[in-house]
């Protein structure tokens, strides 16, 4: 049990501070229930896709800028498409065109061998050129139900939103971790020569987590539109949310360390902080400022915890 | 040690002479890009870089050229920032904020106080933000990328929230910034007269300091730099600061060129600088670097900026073809040179 804590000691420290903020939530404003907690689950569906995306990059030892310009690709082919065929095929098309928009990410990354940085820098524009070219001004359309889907909550206290976010991610992420890419990556974000001559094939590997990456993203796009009920071809404020949260989630920039579940409880603790301060009726500019210092700080506080345990 | 595949590759003994001299002289190729992309760019409007073959009169067309020249400067400028930065192994993402807030706060502050305070208020902005990373960076061991982004988010909010305060003043953009942003002599812009000082400044601090030589010491390896007695934050401290002040500066000769001040005014510089730095050779991984290449960059970047206006295309085709000519470039670049 000791050891179970200690290995998971920044998550549960995560998921400790997250309760705290949502009984300060409570005690600013006793009305917060269900509906709040509702709105709050919805608003971080789209951050939370895409921490989980730029965290297994940040695994295996990259990292992808251009995750915001897949997100607007994704959203708006699954809106355009959705004005001519059902939700169900819609939905399939996209995940693939996010699958191998990642895995065209990572194959240029290997083939290349320029820096992840500058390739996902560059993809960014190339991205968000595409989203601009499948639909220039905001259009396309949201199916009603697939919209309803992420409304609600299933019991109290649970909401719906929640629900989908977490079976979408398990469904991509534990299959993965419980096999041989899973190892694979955290190998190769770890070690990379090491990775190598053990055999593991170091190119696929890194293919593979930026389609994962790709898959992701494609879901935080359509979590997008379902959202907003309308594809928007411009990027979202997604790259520094995602990083933050996934350096606040205890992955380690460089690879091979942290999970999943520490970065998605960090996606609810930054959105909660910005409730917060909209219930203490703080003027969205200052909270813009207050939410960007604590994000700072916060990665500071990290970056000391992890100096020091290295030091020592 | 085994025998790296990228050695083995390139055997061919000549090849492998001619790539580490493309590596230690970027430049040199660069240039050569550069002018190949001017004659294509030749060939598809013929006349607009040499007049006579559109049958018009003279033989180069100062004004295209120094039109090119003007509108790279501000983005050679912001690259100076990245090529700094990257030395140590950083980047600075929030360099094109910071440009926009002293930009805007040189405009606003001018009606009130007069050109000379507005103007150094301005560039006090640019140097806080920069003692802000470098404390971050070089203090708390933040990485650069996450920790530029941050101020740079800290830094819009803030420029949001100073707009309400200032929105009844109106702006005023100082004459001296506006000669030398649009003035020309001698159909060269005056961006030159700040530029040309700035770039030997930077190219002198880069290879004849020993300031400049603790970049590179701590981008190679800052192990071994802290244990030869580098005091390493306070080298980040200056950098960072350095970076700040070099980036308001752009902002305001940037100001002068555009002469309407807005909230976002050189927010798109910033991706393209960090392109142009890697275009002209500088290392993300620090330790190497010249800002030579990266002036040359800025312009290879401008002429496909131009070549892709030429074509009018949709903007997003604009967008994407840009992005595929960054990784074009620097993939060619990593595999002539066999470096990262």
């Amino acid at each position: 049990m000791t050891r179970l804590v200690q290995k998971h000691a920044w998550v549960l420290g995560l998921l400790v501070l997250l309760i705290a903020l949502l009984g300060i939530t409570k005690l600013i404003q006793p009305s917060f229930g269900a509906t709040g907690l509702e709105s709050l689950a919805r608003a971080a569906l789209p951050f939370a896709f895409a921490t989980a995306a730029m965290a297994i990059v940040v695994i295996v030892g990259g990292i992808d800028l251009s995750i915001a310009s897949m997100m607007a690709v994704c959203g708006v082919t699954a809106a355009v498409l959705m004005q001519s065929m059902g939700a169900v095929p819609a939905i399939v098309i996209t995940l693939c065109i996010g699958t191998a928009m990642g895995a065209i990410n990572g194959a240029l990354i290997v083939i290349t061998k320029v820096p992840d940085i500058v390739v996902t820098l560059a993809m960014l524009f190339v991205w968000e050129g595409v989203a601009l070219l499948i639909l220039s001004t905001p259009g396309g359309n949201v199916t009603e139900a697939m919209q309803g889907i992420i409304g609600g909550s299933i019991l109290p206290g649970l909401p719906m939103a929640l629900v989908v976010m977490a079976v979408a991610i398990a469904a991509v992420w534990m299959p993965v971790r419980r096999s041989k890419i899973g190892l694979s990556i955290y190998a190769v974000g770890s070690d990379e020569l090491a990775a190598f001559r053990s055999g593991v094939s170091v190119g696929w590997t890194k293919v593979a987590a930026y389609a994962l990456c790709g898959v992701l993203a494609a879901m935080g796009g359509m979590s997008l539109i379902m959202l907003t009920g309308i594809g928007e071809p411009v990027p979202g404020p997604y790259l520094l949310a995602s990083v933050a949260a996934v350096v606040l989630g205890g992955v380690v920039l460089g690879g091979g360390r942290g999970g999943l579940l520490g970065p998605i409880i960090a996606v609810f603790i930054l959105r909660i902080i910005r409730t917060i301060l909209t219930l203490a009726a703080v003027d969205p500019n200052v909270t813009t400022i207050v939410e960007g210092v604590i994000m700072v700080a916060v990665v500071m506080l990290g970056a000391i915890v992890t100096y020091r345990g290295v030091r020592a | 040690m085994s025998i790296h595949p990228e050695q083995t590759a390139a055997s061919d003994p000549r090849l492998v002479r001619f790539g580490r001299y493309l590596a230690d002289n970027p430049v040199i190729p660069l240039i050569a890009f550069l002018f190949f992309l001017i004659s294509l760019l030749e060939v598809m409007r013929p006349g607009i870089v040499l007049p006579f073959l559109g049958g018009r009169e003279g033989i180069i067309s100062t004004f295209w050229v120094g039109n090119l020249i003007k509108f790279a400067i501000p983005l050679a400028m912001i690259a100076a920032c990245q090529v700094l930065t990257m030395l140590t192994a950083g980047i600075d993402l929030s360099a094109g904020i910071v440009a926009t807030c002293s930009a805007f706060v040189c405009a606003t502050l001018m009606p009130l106080i007069g050109p000379v305070p507005a103007v150094l208020i301005a560039m006090a902005v640019g140097v806080v933000v920069g003692l802000v990373n470098g404390f971050g960076v070089g203090v708390v061991r933040v990485h650069p990328l996450i920790m530029t982004l941050g101020t740079g988010l800290i830094a819009t909010g803030c420029l949001q929230v100073y707009q309400r305060f200032v929105i009844a003043t109106g702006t005023e953009i100082p004459a001296f910034l506006e000669w030398l942003g649009t003035g020309r002599t001698f159909a060269m812009p005056n961006g030159l007269f700040l530029f040309i000082p700035f770039a030997i400044f930077i190219i002198w601090l880069m290879r004849a300091t020993g300031f400049g030589r603790l970049l590179f010491a701590l981008g190679s390896n800052e192990h071994a730099a802290k244990l030869s007695g580098v005091r390493s934050w306070q080298v980040f401290l200056a950098l960072y600061a350095l970076s700040g002040l070099i980036a308001s500066v752009a902002g305001l000769l940037y100001l002068g060129m555009i002469r309407a001040p807005s909230l976002s005014l050189a927010n798109p510089l910033m991706l393209p600088s960090v392109a142009a730095a890697v275009i002209g050779g500088t290392s993300i991984f620090g330790g190497r670097g010249s800002f030579a290449g990266a002036i040359v960059g800025a312009l290879i970047l401008r002429v496909i900026d131009t070549m892709l206006t030429l074509l009018q295309m949709p903007e997003g085709a604009r967008i994407a073809l840009f992005g595929l000519i960054i990784l074009l470039v620097t993939a060619l670049y990593v595999r002539i040179t066999g470096t990262r």
